[in-house]
């Protein structure tokens, strides 16, 4: 059931440099790992190639030993850093959650998200109050497993630690796996079972972390 | 006093547009043929009360014929408009969503239809189909959808690159529905716009083929008939029989490019707030 990146390489042009070079990450189900690295060592880049957003030049993403399914659902679901672009600016948010199922209130009430926000616009809500929409699209769709690509960046402590309570407590009850993608050391040593730098180059060095 | 608003204007505009259209094309169902037919006994009378317009060199009335041939000019022009802009959305999302072929085969024809100047396409096509109501109506659809097409391209390329789209995808929705449901609904204004700002120049190149002798009959009331005809007198100082028809197409036009401006302001989002 792990969702696996094996031997990952990938460039945007041909004539560019690779930004992955046999990369390889394996996630379990129940398991949260956490990628953590400075700007521009491609860490959006394996955010999207796990997803299925993007096509490895080499290499494959599998989940279950098969590759991820192109049709239907996608049990690997990506939440972006920027929710303003994940939403459509035309729909009211009921549409944006309901595009991905049913609404589900105890959600609703767990991400904070009060019930008038659902007849605004996008542009109506802040970021912090946007990206919660993005969470439950994405907790709704019923996935396996969770990509976060920084996507408590940009939001103040208080939030942040409300998005991902409500994110590890989701997971938890339904064993997701979850790839958590920051900036943040901190925050990827509060939530992560599993921490892997991208800024050390190549292969195995997902090491065992320790929690506190 | 409260100043009357862009949005409002453009409502108030529309509605008067529509009133005058719906006004134009009334009278030119509800003018019976014996109402444009000639009497030699006033033929060449300058505007008087009777007839506000004039008469021309058969002594038909020019206001009755006038209304007529807008009515005539409002029905091509809706209909040319109309086709021209939904080949042009077909088009412009067939080039955006398909092969890299058919982008550039697509691309490319509209480079050449946009080389040829209109007026001798519209001419060559229209000629083609043996003139008449039908040889106009494809000359004008058949030249017109090309900027449209090529704005509406772009349109779609910029929105099919937007995450939420991609994230559409991820929940399982199909191409179809994408089109339908994230989409279209972004081209809207778009369409409407060019549709309006279409419409123009839909009538004006009706009449003046038309007028050049390469659209509808002789014996048709068009804006472009009369014109050519009153050209022959012209030079004898019956300076009605031209100004007078040519004057209320060129307000009847302008009028709809402001509307197509109004609302294109309206509708775009950079300038909506003004």
């Amino acid at each position: 059931m792990a969702l696996e990146a094996k031997n990952l390489y990938f460039r945007y042009d041909k004539k560019r440099p690779w930004v992955l070079e046999n990369r390889t990450v394996k996630v379990d189900p129940g398991e949260r790992l956490a990628i953590f690295a400075p700007s521009g060592y491609g860490k959006t880049t394996l955010a999207m190639l796990l997803a299925g957003f993007l096509t490895p030049a080499k290499g494959q993403v599998l989940l279950n030993g098969k590759p991820l399914p192109q049709k239907g659902v996608c049990p690997v679901q990506l939440i972006f850093q920027h929710p303003e672009k994940a939403v459509n600016p035309r729909w009211r948010l009921r549409r944006v959650l309901e595009e991905s199922g049913e609404l589900q209130e105890d959600m609703l009430e767990a991400l904070g998200i009060e019930r008038a926000w659902l007849h605004r616009f996008p542009r109506e809500l802040s970021g912090g109050e946007l990206q919660r929409f993005c969470v439950a699209r994405a907790l709704i769709s019923g996935g396996e497993y969770l990509i976060c690509d920084e996507i408590s960046t940009m939001l103040d402590v208080i939030t942040q630690a409300q998005i991902w309570n409500t994110v590890l407590r989701e997971a938890g009850k339904r064993g997701m796996g979850i790839v958590a993608i920051t900036h943040n050391r901190h925050l990827a040593q509060r939530v992560a079972t599993k921490i892997l730098d991208l800024s050390i180059p190549h292969g195995a060095n997902s090491c065992p972390h320790n929690k506190p | 006093m409260k100043k009357t608003n862009r949005r409002k204007k453009a409502v108030l505009l529309a509605a008067a547009m529509a009133l005058v259209f719906a006004g134009i094309y009334a009278c030119g169902i509800l003018i019976p043929e014996q109402g444009v037919a000639g009497s030699f006994l006033n033929a060449k009378l300058p505007p008087c009360i009777e007839h506000p317009f004039g008469t021309d060199a058969l002594g038909r009335d020019l206001l009755l014929r006038t209304l007529k041939g807008l009515s005539l000019s409002i029905t091509i022009g809706l209909a040319a408009s109309a086709i021209s802009a939904i080949i042009a959305l077909l088009v412009g999302i067939a080039a955006a969503t398909g092969s890299k072929g058919a982008d550039s085969l697509i691309n490319w024809l509209i480079d050449l239809v946009m080389g040829v100047p209109h007026t001798i396409l519209i001419i060559l096509i229209s000629f083609a189909l043996g003139r008449g109501l039908k040889g106009l109506l494809a000359g004008i659809a058949a030249t017109h959808w090309c900027s449209l097409a090529r704005l509406i391209r772009g349109e779609v390329l910029q929105l099919r690159s937007q995450p939420y789209v991609a994230v559409s995808r991820k929940l399982g929705k199909s191409s179809a529905w994408i089109l339908t449901h994230h989409l279209l609904p972004h081209l809207v204004p778009q369409f409407l716009v060019g549709l309006v700002l279409m419409f123009p120049h839909a009538i004006l190149h009706e009449a003046a083929i038309s007028f050049l002798g390469f659209g509808l009959a002789p014996e048709q009331p068009a804006i472009g008939i009369i014109l050519a005809e009153s050209m022959r007198y012209l030079s004898t100082g019956m300076w009605w029989m031209a100004m007078l028809p040519g004057l209320t197409l060129a307000l009847l036009v302008l009028q709809i490019d402001k509307l197509g401006e109004c609302l294109g302001m309206i509708l775009d989002p950079y300038s909506a707030q003004e």
